[in-house]
């Protein structure tokens, strides 16, 4: 179980505690997190659940995967700093993290 | 004015064994799709990618997912309206009348709605300024590249389709291909060939960076680029191009006065009918308790609701359970004996 903060583009936070085992993407999309729109339902197929993750944490999370950085080719307004929150599995690890949301998904 | 007794919007694993069903029990339908071709989110999103949860079939392919399907309506010879898309529903007595984009109209008693996540389209430029030049100079695909002759175009993208047309164009116009990091993802090929172009100044490369603005009065004239440290760059602009894949939008279904659920359209699962009379929903696009997103959820969805239009295509005769083993109807349809 992590307690994760998602962060709105407009600054409001919604922490939530994650289940073991589930993306960050669910744990939005289950508690009604406004701002991850996971159209492909985490196929890794629509870079909609794109979020930005700052360094401290960024460099914590598991490296991304082949894939990724091609889906997030096509997210709206990728940095260095994005990840699909899809790739992103939930563990006690995780407690504390911060995900900032983009201004829009598409 | 084409009259049938269904319309299935979406030409994906869902809305082909729906047609299937209907082919089976004797209806006709026609398909219609936004995209070029048959197979929806399996052709388009994953086409090589292997499915390991389609009953009967240990492993596939989207692609061979949509083949067999294919294969498997081709006796009932029902029409593909590709490359358009519906955008009007209105209700007449009690029938439906269809319009799309392209300016089809179809008479139908039931409507097939299996758009999974809605219609692909191409996704935009971040920057509001691209809007006032969407379609003339600001553009996200290409229908005639004459117009590119002697121009200077400024291509952004690290796909396929900006690396081969920055390759295509490269030839007749003044090309500048901006990608936001050092990989493409595009065929190795391709990659080593931009490599080249740009060594021998045949293009202007500039990795590591994004759109930040366009300008022009009245028409096109630059394009300002950004690198994620904020350093900016102005480039001589004709035609901006922008290849970031496609994005799925809900788009007109949202205004055919259907309940809707966040991306969802609400449905009984006794039939999958919506809240209007003859319009069903099925695959990715409907919503019900313990609904999963799966293909084979999507079949099961598609064999009910092609019972459900049963009803209103032919209201005075009695829908009749049969086999495909034993009737011999059914292997009429299908053109076995």
């Amino acid at each position: 179980m992590a307690k994760i903060k998602y962060i709105e583009h407009n600054g409001k936070e919604h922490i939530v505690e994650v289940q073991n085992g589930l993306t960050v993407m669910e744990g939005a999309v289950q508690n009604d997190i406004p701002g991850i729109d996971a159209d492909c339902g985490g196929s890794m197929s629509c870079a909609t659940c794109h979020v930005y993750v700052k360094e401290d944490w960024y460099d914590k999370l598991s490296k991304k995967e082949m894939g990724e950085d091609d889906m997030l080719d096509q997210a709206y307004e990728p940095n260095s700093s994005s990840r699909l929150s899809c790739q992103i599995m939930v563990s006690d690890d995780l407690d504390g993290l911060s995900v900032y949301m983009p201004e829009k998904q598409v | 004015m084409i009259k049938t007794d269904v319309v299935i919007i979406g030409a994906g694993p869902t809305g082909l064994f729906c047609a299937h069903q209907l082919g089976i029990i004797g209806l006709k339908c026609e398909i219609v799709d936004n995209l070029d071709k048959i197979g929806g989110q399996c052709i388009e999103l994953y086409p090589d990618k292997p499915i390991y949860d389609i009953p009967a079939v240990p492993e596939c392919t989207g692609e061979e997912l949509t083949n067999n399907l294919i294969k498997q309506i081709k006796p009932f010879n029902f029409n593909f309206h590709l490359n358009d898309r519906v955008q009007e529903l209105r209700q007449e007595n009690k029938s439906w009348t269809v319009k799309t984009t392209n300016g089809k109209e179809f008479n139908t008693p039931n409507v097939v709605i299996a758009g999974g996540v809605g219609s692909f389209e191409p996704r935009k430029f971040p920057t509001k300024s691209a809007e006032k030049f969407d379609g003339k100079t600001v553009l996200y695909s290409i229908k005639d590249k004459s117009i590119f002759k002697d121009k200077s175009v400024v291509i952004f993208g690290g796909g396929d389709s900006a690396l081969d047309w920055a390759i295509e164009l490269s030839s007749t116009s003044k090309v500048s291909l901006i990608h936001r990091r050092d990989e493409f993802r595009g065929a190795p090929a391709s990659v080593q060939k931009i490599k080249e172009l740009s060594d021998n100044n045949k293009i202007n490369l500039f990795t590591k960076y994004s759109i930040k603005d366009v300008k022009g009065n009245g028409s096109l004239e630059e394009v300002e680029i950004k690198s994620e440290e904020g350093e900016s760059k102005t480039l001589k602009a004709d035609y901006v191009l922008g290849f970031f894949g496609l994005i799925m939008q809900l788009g007109p279904i949202a205004e055919w006065g259907l309940n809707l659920d966040k991306k969802t359209i609400p449905v009984n699962t006794e039939n999958f009918e919506t809240n209007k009379k003859g319009i069903f929903a099925i695959g990715d696009i409907c919503n019900y308790p313990g609904k999963l997103k799966l293909i084979l959820s999507g079949f099961h969805e598609g064999a009910l609701a092609a019972r459900g239009c049963f009803k209103y295509a032919r209201p005075n005769e009695k829908y009749r359970f049969e086999f495909t083993t034993a009737s011999n109807t059914i292997k009429d349809r299908l053109g076995v004996k």
